[in-house]
């Protein structure tokens, strides 16, 4: 059966979500909220409120019967929505199925070699992404999971089979930075990225770096121990903070230097990482 | 014979303040040729010259050499060359300096080569006993001196699609040196091409903007023996080249038509077939009068063949032309609208069948017909986008959709069509992506991409490749050593190329 889930973007061609050429799909939603959410509208559903009706400089957007509708034929793409939405959501937000997700998704068929979920937080979506991720393998595409690891994947493991593995977000190792930075605990990211390497199943790990908003040489230390051996098959992201998106206490933070990032760049090498990608 | 005074050119060219000492030479042979007109043809052929909707693409009045020479190198360093006084070549040392030495004497439409060779296949059998860096040290020396020497974007090596050491080594050097010249293409199948390669190729095209990327599956049928791609995508045989590349252009026969009904049953087949008979002439004018292949070494010592040569009958400026023919209003452009592709498939289906039952004289490689050609814009013509692509500003939302249309439209081009995509710079970190991305456009018979870093300073202009910085200098008024940045420059500029879609 069918669940019609709230989909924010689905982007044709990606090439920063995993190996290759990937379709990306947004979910809308998640269940933290990151100070240095880069896309911060994905965060939250609509409550109706109307703020961005009214703000909506093409009119593209009306009030039908306490819920938004937004026009896509009228609207000009400026992000006023967004921009106005005191609610870290979106009304350019449509309820699609597995099913119609998929066929958006073949016709981008032969030049991607798959697709990846993100959000938004798409482990919020676990029998869509089963059903979706069925559908993308009987076409013999790829299936990526990025997700903010606050999830038990170990109750998710008919899905895990369908998928080639996770990116998974780590974004700090303290608890105390973690709570500070998304309003949650990392006791179930902590245990995630242990169950996913033993399972195989650990695409990428990622951190990113900012100034003084989380700890990534922690982090990276953390995890390192944490993987033990498993750390010379994990592939370690890097990634700099950057303020483009970001609302709320970091919009305009300063991303960190080079020579920070070579410096971790270094530590991660240095603790065994397979693979330490820096962007 | 009609005679031109064309003195006053003379004195521009000799006294001008923006051109090297060669490119006033260059000019002033241009200028020479021009003031003679030998060709005959028929008046349609004038009347439709005089309103610009039929061009020769500055290939001179009276062509005493092939447009584009594409000589068999490997024959020449196997047997070296009697007039040149070269034994055949038994080192490296002796391939690369042969050839150099061979480069000088290959003439085409702008006096130096079009076609440098398949060049990885050529070394890759003088590698053996020495080391990588041995190895490389030559190869830069030997591509720095193409590329001051030669100086022309319009300068062609080919490598692929097997994987070769050289084709690996050359590919390192490029990313190093980053030269305009010469053009690398990359002929690629994902059935022979090792992944590994190719990977390396999509690199390298990110750090350089070369090689690009020529569907092989389908290149490699279209003339017995193998082929080349020289200049701005000219798929050629080998051993031979093309007489002359001439060009309708739609915009300028559009503005002729007084409906689509009057353009497709009038002005078209009339231009087509004037066109058609001016082809003939110059090709005659060529073999019969020129003494060209009398007086070769290249075509005496089997280097080239004249029955290896053919001519293409090019087209320009689609995007705008059927705009014109439809009346299309603001938020409706050829490449997104369905009326203005099918018109654009209508054309080229009537075109393609004009040309395909014309007898060409001296054409016996391509079956003694023209070969069809999407010409890739030159100079500042603004208004003609290059061929059949789509206009800049008007490209579909998403990139696989431009991609079909490219492929629909590249069936009916045997002789070269090609696309051009700016990229991020991010996807340096994702080469995989435009493989993936050329593996999807080659399954569904797009037959050339090519791609440059959008924040490098190697652009790519219609196909031929030069650097912003050297554009900016001529522009400023200097003189610079690639003549290239004129072109480039100019067509910079009409076709605003700057605001091409960053597409991955």
């Amino acid at each position: 059966m069918s669940v019609h889930i709230p989909i924010n973007n689905i982007i044709p061609f990606s090439l920063v979500d995993g190996p290759g050429a990937r379709c990306s799909i947004f979910v809308q939603g998640c269940n933290i909220h990151c100070a240095y959410c880069h896309n911060p509208e994905t965060q939250r559903l609509c409550v109706g409120c109307g703020t961005c009706v009214r703000a909506c400089p093409a009119g593209a957007l009306r009030m039908v019967c306490g819920a938004v509708e937004w026009n896509r034929d009228t609207c000009v793409k400026c992000d006023t929505c967004i921009h106005v939405c005191p609610n870290h959501s979106s009304p350019r937000i449509l309820y699609l199925d597995a099913e119609q997700v998929f066929e958006r998704v073949r016709s981008y068929m032969p030049f991607i070699r798959g697709v990846t979920c993100s959000g938004g937080e798409c482990m919020l979506y676990p029998n869509f992404l089963s059903e979706l991720f069925g559908l993308c393998r009987g076409v013999g595409l790829g299936c990526l999971i990025d997700s903010n690891g606050t999830v038990d994947f170990a109750e998710h493991q008919g899905l895990l089979a369908l998928s080639d593995g996770v990116m998974l977000d780590l974004k700090c190792w303290d608890d105390t930075w973690f709570a500070s930075l998304t309003g949650a605990d990392g006791k179930v990211v902590r245990k995630n990225l242990e169950f996913l390497a033993d399972q195989n199943k650990l695409a990428e790990l990622r951190v990113i770096v900012t100034v003084n908003r989380n700890d990534p040489e922690a982090a990276v230390r953390g995890a390192a121990g944490a993987l033990g051996e498993r750390v010379a098959s994990t592939r370690l992201r890097l990634m700099r903070f950057r303020h483009f998106g970001v609302r709320g206490e970091m919009e305009g933070a300063p991303s960190p230097t080079d020579e920070r990032m070579d410096a971790i760049e270094g530590l991660a090498k240095s603790l065994g990482f397979g693979t330490v990608v820096v962007s | 014979m009609k005679t031109i005074d064309n003195t006053r050119e003379f004195y521009d060219i000799c006294t001008a303040g923006n051109l090297t000492y060669k490119q006033k030479l260059l000019h002033l042979a241009q200028a020479a040729e021009n003031s003679i007109d030998p060709i005959e043809r028929p008046k349609e052929a004038d009347y439709f010259f005089e309103h610009g909707g039929i061009d020769y693409m500055c290939e001179g009045n009276a062509p005493y050499r092939p447009r584009y020479i594409c000589p068999d190198y490997g024959k020449l360093l196997a047997q070296g060359s009697e007039f040149l006084r070269l034994e055949p070549a038994t080192t490296l040392d002796d391939a690369l300096w042969n050839l150099a030495m061979a480069y000088d004497n290959v003439p085409s439409v702008t006096s130096r080569p079009v076609y440098v060779g398949q060049l990885d296949r050529m070394l890759d059998p003088f590698l053996d006993g020495h080391s990588d860096e041995e190895v490389k040290s030559r190869l830069r020396r030997f591509l720095n001196y193409i590329d001051r020497t030669v100086a022309s974007g319009y300068c062609h090596a080919n490598i692929g699609p097997e994987e070769t050491r050289a084709g690996r080594l050359l590919m390192e050097v490029e990313q190093a040196l980053a030269n305009a010249v010469p053009n690398f293409t990359l002929k690629y199948d994902p059935a022979v091409t090792p992944d590994g390669f190719a990977r390396l190729a999509a690199k390298t095209t990110l750090a350089c903007a070369n090689p690009a990327f020529a569907n092989d599956r389908i290149h490699r049928e279209t003339y017995p023996g193998d082929y080349t791609v020289v200049s701005c995508y000219n798929v050629l045989p080998m051993g031979g080249g093309a007489y002359c590349l001439d060009r309708l252009l739609f915009p300028r026969l559009a503005d002729m038509a007084s409906s689509v009904d009057d353009f497709m049953g009038n002005i078209l087949p009339s231009a087509t077939g004037a066109l058609l008979e001016y082809m003939n002439s110059r090709i005659k004018f060529l073999v019969e009068k020129s003494n060209f292949f009398e007086t070769s070494f290249l075509a005496k010592e089997g280097l080239i063949s004249r029955d290896r040569f053919c001519a293409m009958f090019g087209v320009a400026g689609m995007s705008e032309g059927v705009a014109k023919l439809l009346g299309l209003p603001d938020g409706r452009a050829y490449g997104t609208d369905d009326e203005a592709n099918d018109l654009a498939d209508r054309i080229m289906c009537q075109v393609y069948k004009q040309v395909l039952e014309f007898p060409a004289v001296y054409s016996e490689v391509s079956g003694n017909r023209f070969t069809l050609h999407a010409q890739a814009g030159f100079s500042d013509m603004p208004g003609v986008t290059p061929g059949v692509r789509i206009k800049v500003g008007d490209e579909p939302e998403v990139f696989y959709d431009h991609i079909r249309h490219s492929a629909r439209m590249h069936r009916f081009f045997n002789a070269g069509v090609s696309d051009i995509f700016p990229v991020e710079p991010t996807a340096k970190s994702n080469p995989d992506a435009i493989l993936d991305v050329v593996k999807g456009a080659f399954a569904v018979d797009d037959k050339y991409l090519s791609f440059y870093s959008s924040n490098g300073d190697l652009v790519r202009i219609t196909g031929f490749l030069v650097k912003r910085s050297e554009m900016e200098k001529f522009a400023r008024g200097e003189a610079v050593l690639a003549d290239t940045s004129h072109d480039g420059e100019g067509n910079w500029r009409a076709n605003d190329l700057v605001d091409r879609k960053v597409r991955l």
